[in-house]
């Protein structure tokens, strides 16, 4: 049991890391010339934010918080697919002919 | 806490290492890749492969009995939404005429046109 307390420093400092990185993605979405950029930037914050929940999760030691990262992706997913269908169409419901 | 072996503890530590690892390499990859196209591989691939990793992390924390069954739901769905959704936004970014680099064209168009 020598690494039982090893857990709790090593999941703390994979999340400050995991925010500092969303911080460099927020870079991406601010700069990033074209509007496909940024979806791409803000995907890779979802994904980010998926990976944070799951952290807080094993850091808390509250099972409640995977089911929270399960709802974010599919969030994140949806808006995804919002947005790229929005700048296709012009439109996000396109009625069929 | 819950009361953990020590093979457990370490699986959890690797693979929080390693998820973090690969998260790091696809935000270098989204900032550093020269075109929308390159740097939606970088965030499709190892930053699906760090949250993947992450996602073990937690299954292999909370055991097959309570939180970890959610944890492999979520790695199944990464893997099926993320793909998708790459495909939507390059196929956005094509239509919207972001340019590709060199001799790169849309699969099942021709050089010519």
């Amino acid at each position: 049991m020598a690494a039982d307390g090893l857990i709790e420093p090593v999941v703390n400092a994979a999340i400050v890391l995991v925010a500092l990185l969303n911080l460099l993605c927020g870079y991406r979405a601010v700069r990033g010339p074209t509007v496909p950029d940024r979806v791409v930037a803000l995907d890779a914050i979802a994904t980010n934010v998926v990976a944070i929940a799951v952290l807080f999760a094993i850091k808390t030691d509250r099972p409640l918080f995977v089911t929270v990262s399960l709802v974010l992706a599919i969030i994140a997913f949806l808006s995804t697919v919002a947005v790229a269908k929005f700048v296709t169409e012009g439109d996000i419901i396109v009625t069929q002919e | 806490m819950a009361a953990l072996g020590t093979i457990q503890t370490w699986a959890v530590i690797v693979l929080v290492v390693v998820g973090s690892f690969f998260l790091t390499v696809g935000t270098i990859g989204l900032l550093r890749l020269p075109n929308v196209y390159n740097r939606m591989h970088a965030t499709s691939k190892p930053a699906t492969i760090g949250a993947v990793a992450i996602f073990l992390a937690g299954f292999a924390y909370f055991g097959p009995g309570g939180a970890g069954l959610p944890s492999l739901i979520g790695i199944v769905f990464l893997f099926l939404t993320v793909p998708t959704g790459a495909h939507m936004i390059s196929r956005a970014a094509e239509r919207t005429g972001v340019p590709f680099l060199g001799s790169v064209t849309w699969p099942g168009k021709s050089d010519d046109d």
